[in-house]
């Protein structure tokens, strides 16, 4: 009979193990967030990396092992970004109906959340791989691991940084635009998914049907309109 | 399933080939997103191939993150030197994102005239 330690040594080595960590520890943080009434600060996506950063640790598992199993998930974010192209196509319409605001925010809600970052950033002592890895972090995660890739940015840290983003904006978009009296469903959502990506979306839809569907828009538009700002404000802070 | 499938890796790696191609600063997805836009506006129909695959895809979007996000394993060191600083930065510009975008957006839709039908 062949005892534990050799089974493990024998699965520790391939990606099944890992694939089915992975999707075992975001199904615990999936049902830790239905039990919290979904709730923005019981986040799937973080208590599975702590859930899967402890178990690694605890097991002694480098991260290229782990990723090998992994990847297989890591992949998909590719075609996810391709995805997207049907929301937006579905979206058309209020695009048309409203393009002159629509155009208005993305500018400004895109371009704040990049400079903003990246001048605090930088009064603030950051500099190199670590700003890099913050110019992209209001973009939906699969284009901004692709943009921090690109900029010698580190793409795990972007992701991180982009899951506080969007945690962080999920948590205060409803008391901040109560206090600043935004009225407007498409205003209020479409200003959350431009800087809160799909964690702000889902905290939108929440909220309002017409809010969800304008911060899916201003998510998409986003990942486009940072793909070009990102490189052009990193040039200037560094 | 397999129309979609094909359809959406076709789109990515034709977006992967422009970019190199022409050193664009896009993500080679983000090309292949606008490539499939562009195939909607010309056979409509693909809309509805795509519809079940890129719904599934995208209701378990968070999911695909998780793999990258345990990378933060390697910068703990990073997490510990700047964690405040980082945590104050994404507060503050998330928060003057937000308000510039429903600023802008409302200003905009009162000058021009498309405000919301409640």
């Amino acid at each position: 009979m062949t005892d534990f330690a050799e089974i493990w040594s024998y699965l520790a080595q391939g990606p099944l193990l890992w694939l089915t960590a992975t999707l075992a520890a975001y199904a615990i943080g999936a049902a830790c967030f239905q039990a919290a009434g979904r709730r923005p600060w019981v986040n799937p996506v973080l208590i599975a990396v702590v859930l899967l950063a402890s178990l690694l640790a605890l097991t002694g598992t480098p991260y290229p092992v782990y990723f090998e199993g992994a990847q297989f998930v890591h992949f998909l974010l590719g075609p996810a970004t391709v995805a997207l192209a049907l929301p937006l196509w579905d979206n058309l319409g209020h695009v048309k109906r409203a393009a002159l605001p629509l155009l208005a925010a993305l500018l400004a809600g895109s371009s704040v959340a990049v400079l903003s970052a990246l001048g605090l950033a930088v009064a603030f002592g950051i500099d190199g791989e670590v700003l890099a890895s913050l110019a992209p972090k209001s973009a939906t995660a699969p284009v901004a691991l692709g943009i921090s890739d690109r900029l010698g940015g580190s793409p795990t840290l972007t992701a991180v940084l982009v899951i506080l983003t969007g945690i962080i904006g999920a948590i205060c978009t409803t008391p901040l635009l109560n206090a600043l009296r935004i009225r407007d469903w498409r205003a209020r959502g479409f200003a959350t998914g431009v800087a809160a990506h799909g964690i702000g979306t889902a905290r939108a839809f929440q909220v309002h049907p017409t809010a969800g569907a304008f911060a899916g828009l201003g998510m998409g538009l986003n990942a486009v309109l940072t793909a070009f700002l990102a490189p052009l404000a990193l040039r200037l802070f560094q | 399933m397999i129309p979609a499938l094909l359809t959406l890796l076709a789109a990515q790696l034709a977006g992967e080939t422009l970019t190199r191609l022409t050193g664009a600063p896009l993500p080679g997805p983000v090309t292949g997103m606008l490539i499939l836009l562009l195939g909607f506006a010309l056979f409509p129909r693909l809309v509805e191939v795509l519809r079940p695959l890129a719904t599934g895809i995208l209701g378990n979007l968070s999911l695909l993150f998780v793999p990258a996000g345990t990378g933060v394993v390697g910068h703990l060191d990073k997490i510990v030197a700047y964690g405040p600083a980082l945590v104050v930065v994404l507060f503050v510009s998330t928060l003057a994102a937000i308000a510039a975008g429903a600023l802008a957006f409302a200003a905009v839709a009162r000058l021009t005239g498309t405000e919301f039908e409640q």
